[in-house]
């Protein structure tokens, strides 16, 4: 048997169609991406190669850069909520009270599907008759404001049901890592007198930093590409005050029938979501291997 | 060892196998769609009615496809129904790879607009030279055709009254204003009293359109705004100024429900169900509801009129001036088999749905209805009759333009309406897109 997996040939031949599938199902489709991104096409009739006239335009396009400037809030608030999570899950691992009954609560949001999500805080948000407004008139205040309306709030409102959508996914990955932590280290830890805050800081984070490092990068890049919820919320408005760059990149490909622009539109978007990766890794590069 | 591996490679080379004839098979099936295999001729046809959302839609197809069926024996015709979003993005992927179906829907002008370029779509003008021609109502072909031809032909055609609630209106003792003044009262009246004046769901956009369509009109006449699109005006022109102008004012009144910005056309409609809106500005599709739709409770299809948009005064536009146009029409494909068997299937769905559309699904066609032969509510012929005595039919504004133009009168209408544009910026903004495509 060991012989023939060190067979040059059959480890190839194992490869191959998960290889093929990948190659045809995500590479290709990646470059033609950026090989539209150099065409002049409407998505329908012929097209006329322009070379990178599209991103030439795409790095002056004020509207780009704005819905950019979006994302990029959402990936910085999505990091920073991943803190909560991190704090959350330190409590239901240790032996509270009802813990199994509130990660399942954490959970649900999980199993519901994004268009469900949004439809769901469609209702939340409605201006007159929403759960948010309903509730704060019966506090006294009289005008509260129409949260998908206004330019100004609409990105805020929207932040809050993606964070509470990605909560128990969060939760899950760093509880299951927690509970990891074989039980003698921290015993030996009480026996030395340290306290649960001191356990929590010194010796669980750190135990776990490589799959923080994991969430944070999930978290980043999964923002920076965001899309469903804020499409089926808003579709980007109003005038744009919610559009991010995955949202801009539907748009123009389907709203304008500028397909050649789009592309460009994703294909720098997936340069963006490499680089930013790439830095994270750096920036978060640890030399040491945990070993329990 | 040496059997494990041969074993190995067999079971690879099987797998591979699959998934290549997968692909082949895939490619066979979309070969036989097209043409006609043998003397049996397949039309394939491709609509957006599904059974569930459409349902009397849905039926009159299937009735029209069999009676066809009947009538031309060897010619099946097959059919693939998707809803109104997912239609449109299958039609472009379709195009894209030259498998669009013999027959299909498209909407006028704008959309139209890149798939005749793409040659995608046939002339139909011989269809209509036939008796056909002469029973559509003028003005809805011609928003079909390019350059002098016409790639489609209407199924629907659509005009926007002021529809209102009785009720309210005669709580508040008010009457169907007839200029813009006695309008302006009546949302200060309501919105006074605590009642939302207007139901708008803006978060689509072309509905707040239509509201600054009615007012261009209404202050510089059927051809400024149409003029402004195909540039032999501007934009700039001071009668849309002011009717942007007017709908700030508008707003300021308090005259939209709360948060239209952030609320869909569907959204909207609640308000106006629920007696708590009085006035709503919609299509003449949204009839069935107010008439014949039995879900929708007896006493307040009762309540509910519509009146035609009030003139301004020292406008140029004059009452009977509709906002509107033709809704979905058929194409047939250019690169199809079986042309000629196409064409004739569609000249005989539009004479049929012409005959059944109004009674069975509440649709108002594009060929002429002549009212005394059916039976139909009052509104209806209330409504088909201002059809007729329209003096202009103005195409929506978007539908007129271009894509890319129209995606950004969409958003400036939005930002309009939501106060984070001037009238000159928005007018500016629009300026600037359309000469952009010069």
């Amino acid at each position: 048997m060991d012989k023939v997996m060190s067979n040059k040939l059959v480890i190839t031949l194992y490869v191959l169609p998960a290889l093929l599938l990948i190659l045809v199902l995500i590479y290709v489709p990646i470059i033609l991406t950026g090989y539209y991104g150099l065409m002049k096409w409407d998505g329908i009739g012929e097209m006329s190669f322009i070379g990178l006239e599209n991103y030439t335009k795409l790095l002056k396009d004020a509207e780009f850069w704005k819905s950019a400037f979006h994302s990029f809030l959402l990936a910085i608030f999505s990091a920073i909520s991943l803190i909560g999570y991190l704090i959350i899950s330190l409590i239901l691992a240790g032996k509270i009270k009802g813990a199994n009954f509130l990660r399942k609560i954490y959970l649900v949001p999980m199993l519901l599907s994004s268009v469900a999500i949004a439809q769901l805080w469609l209702k939340v948000y409605h201006p007159t008759n929403g759960l948010v407004n309903s509730l704060l008139i019966s506090f006294g205040i009289d005008n509260p404001p129409a949260w998908l309306a206004e330019p100004n709030l609409v990105l805020s409102a929207l932040f809050v049901p993606i964070i509470w959508q990605y909560a128990g996914f969060y939760i899950l990955i760093y509880y299951a890592a927690l509970k990891n932590i074989p039980e003698s280290l921290i015993e030996a830890a009480k026996i030395d007198g340290a306290n649960a805050f001191q356990i929590a800081y010194k010796i669980k984070v750190p135990l776990i930093a490589g799959v923080i490092k994991v969430t944070i990068v999930l978290a980043i890049v999964g923002s920076l590409k965001y899309f469903d919820l804020i499409y089926v919320m808003t579709g980007g408005g109003p005038n744009g005050s919610s559009e991010v760059m995955a949202s801009y990149m539907y748009q123009k490909a389907f709203g304008t029938y500028d397909f050649g622009y789009g592309s460009a539109v994703g294909f720098f978007l997936l340069l963006i979501c490499l680089v930013v990766t790439w830095l994270i890794r750096k920036l978060t590069a640890t030399d040491e291997e945990i070993q329990y | 060892m040496r059997k494990k591996a041969i074993s190995m490679l067999f079971v690879l080379t099987m797998m591979l196998g699959l998934i290549l004839s997968g692909c082949s098979s895939s490619s066979e099936t979309s070969n036989e769609g097209g043409s006609g295999s043998g003397d049996k001729v397949t039309v394939k046809l491709m609509h957006l009615w599904p059974a569930g959302s459409s349902k009397q839609h849905n039926i009159i197809v299937n009735d029209i496809a069999a009676e066809y069926e009947k009538a031309n024996p060897g010619v099946k015709i097959e059919q693939e129904i998707l809803s109104n979003e997912q239609y449109k993005e299958k039609l472009k992927i379709l195009s894209a790879s030259n498998e669009l179906p013999d027959v299909g829907m498209t909407w006028a002008a704008g959309f139209l607009e890149p798939y005749v370029k793409g040659n995608k779509f046939a002339p139909l003008d011989d269809i209509l030279e036939g008796e056909l021609g002469e029973s559509f109502i003028s003005g809805t072909t011609e928003a079909y055709a390019l350059d002098g031809k016409t790639y489609g032909l209407p199924l629907e055609l659509n005009i926007a009254p002021v529809y209102y609630n009785k009720k309210i209106f005669e709580k508040y003792n008010l009457e169907v204003p007839e200029t813009y003044e006695e309008f302006k009262n009546i949302v200060k009246t309501l919105a006074d009293n605590g009642v939302t004046p207007i139901t708008l769901g803006n978060k689509d956009r072309w509905t707040g359109s239509l509201w600054y369509m009615y007012l261009a009109d209404r202050l510089g006449g059927p051809e400024t705004l149409t003029n402004a699109i195909n540039r032999t005006g501007t934009f700039e022109d001071p009668a849309l100024i002011q009717a942007a102008e007017e709908i700030q004012s508008l707003v300021g009144m308090n005259a939209f429900v709360k948060g239209f910005n952030g609320l869909s056309n569907d959204e909207a409609k609640g308000p106006f169900m629920n007696e708590q809106a009085a006035m709503y500005l919609m299509g003449s599709w949204e009839l069935p509801n107010y008439t014949t739709n039995e879900d929708v409770p007896q006493e307040f299809r009762d309540s509910i009129g519509f009146f035609k948009f009030p003139t301004v005064e020292g406008g140029k536009g004059d009452i009977n001036s509709f906002v509107g146009g033709p809704g979905v029409g058929l194409f047939v494909s250019e690169k199809s088999e079986v042309k000629e068997e196409a064409k004739k299937f569609v000249e005989f769905f539009v004479q049929k749905w012409g005959e059944r559309s109004v009674t069975d699904a509440g649709v108002i066609p594009a060929t002429k209805v002549d009212t005394s032969k059916v039976d139909l509510p009052q509104m209806y012929i209330d409504v088909l009759d201002e059809l007729n005595n329209a003096s202009n039919i103005t195409l929506y504004a978007d539908v007129q333009m271009s894509a890319s133009v129209a995606q950004e009168h969409l958003n400036m209408i939005q930002a309009l309406f939501g106060e984070q544009a001037t009238p000159e910026e928005f007018a500016k903004k629009h300026e600037e897109a359309l000469a952009s495509e010069e």
